[in-house]
């Protein structure tokens, strides 16, 4: 059927350049978006960024990918890079010194990009909330896709939320 | 508290900790608890001469506005975001000079998770020749929310001054507290804090001596030190409720008693670490390759760890005998015998070994404090009241220093003096015993905080 196609369009030069129907145009896409997620919702890396928290969140994280949680069992890793990124994962009140930083970070990461808030200074500045050198969580910088409370959430919280997460996305 | 003369304030002879300023006065603290004041003149106070007081007079300027005449160092601390257009403030990092000299920079968004902080390495091929550490990136105004507070209410903060360091702050700033107003805490009180500060020091050692292993590429420590990690905060949640205890030190005595069965989980836990933890120095000692990154890798000698009067693991494995545990000292260490492991090497595997001998310590003071836990209240109210009080805690990096004045039982005046602020520039000096790979495990061997210094 390839072949035949091919062969038809080497004999008979090219064949008029037809416009795409819009409608069919975007019934594709849709379905496009749909795969995307699926595919990406299962295996997806993430890039943290401290946004100016006390370090209790950091040793949370950094708990999830032991041995006893194991965070890669679930397509879930962290990365270095944010061009190797799908989720930006936001701990910290949101510090008026990291914000270029956050900003650039996102901007460095290739859409589509799912944010996620985790511990109660991120979610809205937690017990920093009032004070002028915080911005009041991440929702202050980016709109944010999930929050995981907690001060700090313990590893199994944390893996709960971003499972809870890849569930609704990858639909 | 010794209200001195310009001359005597920058005359004197001690192994500085920290300075900080309120409305009226600068504070300078000397070891072991010697506290000086000097009036503040149109907002300035003589610089001092100890090269740790650079980053505290940094900091005086960035919070409160004022000067330290003659300093040397005036970068800023923690404003990053001062300047009229909102960019940095930060002066130029002094150019590279030199043939095949370059510079790199590293953070605030680091590789790992970790906290964050803007690195500078000036590098000769492999070789580092220059660190400059910038901070300020934690900053979160934490001393302006607490002032207005009660005590209780500012326990909080004091929680959150430094995450890994939560029971130790806490401690700090209950201890400074109840010293302001004359209060003491039940004896129950004193025993369990200490067993929380006591496990909150090997959770630490533990993970961070895994960390390193893991940043030399030696997945195995790591692997199983983090498992002992997570054991040992499983049991703290079941004995105090937090798997980090925050929040379980106030002032006047613990939040909570220790949890039914919270006794036998703690001591389950550090049963299992104690038998795994050999077999696990033994990997660390045999290990030629690993031994080969560690061993002569940031080292800080004992002269300069002297002159920044280093404390904790950092200053100990460099000839620094120094624990506030000890000396200030306060309860219930006193009546416990308590030996200070000392080394002179001063390189990463220094740092190692003593970490692993106050695993072995603290193992030891937690079996002792649970066994003969007193019967008496958990906690006694703290009452309204006016006084100023200093306080101190060796966390697992070192001492942490809170300092306080409260008026009509609110907080006048605060400041927090974390260990940290006196490693840095140490670690600014041992990454350039290295090349640019070492500096991670460099870094985690002196596990200096972000946040505890931002504030």
């Amino acid at each position: 059927m390839v072949w035949k196609t091919i062969a038809r369009h080497l004999a008979g030069g090219h064949a008029p350049a037809a416009k795409p129907d819009a409608a069919l145009v975007a019934a594709l896409r849709a379905r496009l978006t749909a795969a995307a997620a699926r595919r990406l919702g299962r295996s997806l890396a993430i890039r943290h960024v401290p946004a100016g928290s006390c370090n209790g969140c950091e040793l949370e994280l950094r708990a999830t990918q032991n041995l006893i949680y194991d965070l890669t069992q679930y397509g879930l890793s962290f990365t270095p890079s944010p061009r190797h990124a799908d989720i930006l994962l936001i701990t910290g009140v949101a510090g008026r010194n990291m914000l270029e930083a956050v900003r650039q970070t996102r901007a460095a990461m290739p859409d589509p990009v799912f944010v996620i808030a985790i511990g109660d200074c991120a979610v809205d500045g937690g017990v920093f909330k009032g004070s002028p050198m915080v911005s009041g969580g991440a929702e202050a910088i980016l709109p944010v896709d999930l929050v995981v409370a907690g001060c700090p959430p313990a590893p199994a919280q944390i893996i709960e939320g971003l499972l809870a997460m890849l569930e609704a996305h990858a639909g | 508290m010794r209200l001195c003369t310009p001359e005597e304030w920058q005359s004197y002879k001690g192994a500085f900790i920290a300075l900080w300023t309120d409305s009226a006065h600068a504070y300078a603290l000397y070891q072991p608890a010697e506290l000086l004041a000097v009036a503040l003149q149109d907002g300035a106070y003589p610089a001092l001469p100890a090269p740790g007081a650079a980053w505290f007079q940094r900091l005086a300027h960035d919070l409160n506005g004022h000067v330290a005449a003659g300093a040397a160092d005036t970068r800023p601390a923690i404003e990053h975001f001062c300047a009229p257009d909102g960019r940095s403030a930060w002066p130029d990092f002094a150019p590279p000079q030199g043939e095949g000299v370059h510079q790199l920079s590293v953070g605030p968004v680091h590789a790992a998770i970790i906290e964050p902080g803007n690195f500078r390495f000036t590098v000769c091929g492999e070789q580092v020749l220059k660190l400059e550490a910038r901070l300020g990136y934690a900053h979160k105004g934490t001393l302006g929310l607490m002032r207005g507070k009660s005590p209780r209410l500012a326990a909080r903060f004091a929680a959150r001054i430094s995450g890994d360091a939560t029971v130790a702050h806490s401690l700090a700033f209950a201890q400074a507290a109840e010293a302001a107003l004359g209060l003491q805490p039940p004896g129950r009180a004193v025993y369990l804090r200490a067993v929380m500060a006591e496990l909150e020091r090997i959770t630490n050692h533990a993970s961070d001596i895994g960390a390193i292993a893991g940043d030399a590429g030696f997945a195995f420590l790591d692997a199983r030190f983090a498992a002992q990690r997570e054991r040992l905060c499983v049991a703290a949640a079941a004995a105090f409720g937090h798997r980090l205890m925050m929040d379980c030190v106030i002032p006047g005595g613990v939040a909570g008693d220790i949890a039914t069965g919270g006794a036998a989980a703690v001591l389950a836990a550090l049963d299992g670490l104690e038998a795994e933890l050999p077999g696990l120095t033994r990997v660390f000692e045999d290990y030629a390759s690993l031994q080969d990154r560690l061993v002569g890798t940031g080292v800080i000698p004992a002269e300069l760890a002297a002159a920044y009067a280093a404390g904790g693991y950092t200053g100990r494995a460099s000839g620094q005998a120094m624990d506030a545990r000890c000396s200030p000292g306060y309860a219930p260490y006193d009546g416990l015998s308590l030996e200070t492991p000392v080394e002179t090497d001063g390189d990463v595997a220094a740092r190692i070994r003593i970490r692993l001998a106050e695993i072995t310590a603290s193992v030891r003071l937690i079996r002792v404090l649970l066994d003969s836990l007193p019967d008496d209240a958990i906690a006694v109210a703290p009452p309204a009241g006016d006084g100023m009080g200093l306080g101190v805690a060796e966390s697992f990096r070192g001492p942490v220093w809170a300092w306080l004045r409260l008026t009509g039982g609110a907080i006048a005046d605060i400041f927090i003096a974390d260990g940290s602020a006196l490693l840095w520039p140490l670690l600014e000096h041992a990454a350039t015993t290295g090349i640019l790979a070492d500096f991670p495990l460099i870094n985690k061997s002196i596990n200096a905080s972000y946040s505890a210094v931002d504030l």
